[in-house]
């Protein structure tokens, strides 16, 4: 029993899989209130699909890249839970979770790319072959040093048209592509580390300014 | 003693990761990861920094309590975790891990008062704490005096946190970190300004007392201020630069502390008596300041007051102040907070217990 969540992006995503389907799927609102939505997301998506938290033998979770806070509130729950229930614990990189929708959906048929939302007019970038294999990035860029016409999925596409003509959904990562990419083996598994691609903010203090 | 609630404290509002464990009262285990050495080339705290390191802290830290404790996660009865107030980031790192403990254990979870577990800590080291007492809370986040009628907050009977008085601009340990580096003394500030001020002289330079004057007093009686002190401070360092003359580093250092010292025991005493409250606690990291405890022993002593300040390792943040503030909860029988418990990084001190 799998449970699966993904936090890098603006929608919480959580699902359930027996190990032979996805047998619950829920989804936040958008709001960007990770903190808040993951926990009780979860619950709800175990209720649904009928078992306890002991029940489960593995977690996956989506290891970005995405805005940090809200990645951080996946990645510490995932670590939490893999350490309360002593189960291990998978990660998986968002973006070849959207690749791997995006194959599985057939909205794709040859080499493409996923972009997501980077905030600060850039986007998060990862380049697959047909098969959802990732064979570059991801990386964080500005739309215009990565603009392409060949297929873009994902919400960075949708953003920045004029970059990314021919923009293809999904276009926020699923729980339950997660899950099955995990159960099916074909995701790439990942230490539960994130994908953070940018250094911290921080400035060194200059010499305090004189106040006379 | 076994029939205590045993319950884990999660602390994540500044650069502190803290997991503590404690059973009713007694402390069984105070982790402590810090990430102060990785914040000091920036002279303070840098949020993302911060919340970075508690999320890699987060899961060892929880282990090494359960280990110096020496229990299972699964004997655990109840989680406590800081909600509020503090840096979001950070703060939401220790909310959703504590969230994740109380949804794979099924055990309740207590989203609580930073503040408000910064008085509870004493507990662990004095007892029971009296009910009405003045809390004087100082560090480098908040300088604040509370009346305590009830440690877990109102519920409905009027008792409870309120605030009498806090800073109008900079807290009280902020000031100690300005001083610090105007001063070539490294961050955190508060024990290098204490370590420095032991070799000087308190009374050598005359800093000014903010918030003290006849007409401060109207408006502001128990409130503090420290900006204009800071100010002072880096005027007359300057003025001496510029004479060429050396900077008494120790003198300044033990006048600067004295106005701090003299303004925050004055005013907590001051409120203390205009309410008959005959318990003074100090807590917060500047509660370790050695000089600032001595005072106010001595002073508290001459009114009737007691003081009650917890050891230094519990005067900074610490999971088991949050831990010790959760046990309360639970003995109280208050209702635990919903899963949905938000991180509110100003979250008022009189919210202690969030629904
Ligand atoms: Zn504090």
């Amino acid at each position: 029993m799998l449970l699966a969540f993904d936090t890098a992006s603006p929608t919480v995503t959580v699902a359930v899989h027996d190990g032979s389907d996805v047998v619950a799927e829920l989804a936040g609102e958008s709001g960007m209130r990770h903190g808040e939505e993951l926990a009780p997301l979860i619950d709800r998506a175990l209720r649904r699909a009928g078992v306890v938290p002991a029940d489960l033998s593995a977690i996956a979770v989506g290891v970005g890249p995405g805005p940090f806070t809200g990645l951080r509130v996946g990645l510490v729950t995932a670590r939490t839970l893999g350490h309360v229930l002593q189960v291990p614990v998978h990660g998986v990189c968002s973006l070849d979770v959207l690749a791997i929708h995006a194959v599985a959906a057939a909205v794709v048929d040859s080499p493409f790319q996923v972009a997501t939302d980077a905030r600060r007019k850039e986007v998060y970038l990862a380049s697959y072959d047909e098969r959802a294999r990732r064979v570059d990035g991801p990386v964080v860029e500005r739309p215009a040093v990565v603009a392409t016409d060949a297929p873009v999925v994902g919400e960075g596409a949708a953003l920045y048209p004029d970059a990314f003509p021919n923009a293809r959904g999904p276009l926020r990562p699923s729980a339950g592509y997660l899950a099955r990419a995990v159960v099916g083996e074909y995701a790439e598994i990942l230490d539960p580390e994130p994908l953070y691609l940018r250094r911290p903010d921080a400035e060194i203090p200059r010499a305090p300014k004189p106040v006379s | 003693m076994r029939d205590e609630p045993l319950v884990l404290g999660i602390e994540t509002s500044c650069d502190e990761t803290g997991v503590g464990i404690v059973r009713g009262h007694t402390l069984l285990a105070d982790a402590v990861a810090s990430s102060v050495e990785e914040h000091a080339r920036f002279g303070g705290v840098v949020p993302e920094v911060a919340s970075r390191a508690h999320l890699e802290a987060m899961v060892p830290t929880i282990d090494r309590a359960c280990e110096t404790a020496g229990i299972a996660l699964a004997d655990v009865d109840a989680i406590a975790v800081t909600h509020g107030p503090g840096l979001a980031g950070a703060l939401l790192v220790g909310v959703a891990s504590a969230k994740a403990l109380a949804l794979g254990l099924g055990k309740p979870l207590y989203g609580v008062n930073h503040l408000a577990s910064h008085v509870a800590v004493d507990q662990l080291e004095h007892g029971p704490l009296p009910e009405p007492c003045l809390a004087l809370l100082v560090s480098g986040g908040h300088s604040s005096l509370l009346r305590v009628t009830d440690i877990t907050g109102d519920h409905g009977d009027g008792a409870g946190v309120d605030p009498m008085g806090a800073t109008i601009d900079d807290a009280a340990g902020e000031a100690f970190d300005k001083v610090a580096r105007l001063l070539g003394l490294p961050f955190p500030g508060g024990p290098h300004i204490d370590r420095a001020a032991r070799e000087g002289d308190s009374v050598a330079i005359d800093f000014p007392r903010g918030l003290t004057s006849r007409r401060d007093l109207e408006r502001h009686r128990f409130d503090f201020s420290f900006s204009g002190l800071k100010t002072a401070v880096a005027r007359w360092v300057e003025a001496r630069e510029r004479s060429g003359e050396p900077v008494p580093v120790a003198d300044v250092a033990a006048s600067f502390q004295e106005a701090v010292c003299d303004v925050l025991v004055r005013k907590a005493l001051d409120a203390a008596q205009a309410d008959g409250i005959e318990d003074l606690m100090i807590g917060g990291g500047v509660a370790a300041n050695s000089r600032l405890r001595a005072m106010a022993e001595e002073r508290a002593a001459k009114v009737g007051v007691r003081v009650r300040v917890p050891r230094p390792g519990l005067c900074t943040d610490n999971g088991a102040m949050v831990a010790a503030l959760g046990s309360t909860m639970v003995a109280r029988g208050r209702t635990p907070s919903s899963l949905g418990l938000p991180a509110d990084s100003s979250l008022p001190v009189t919210d202690v217990l969030a629904s």
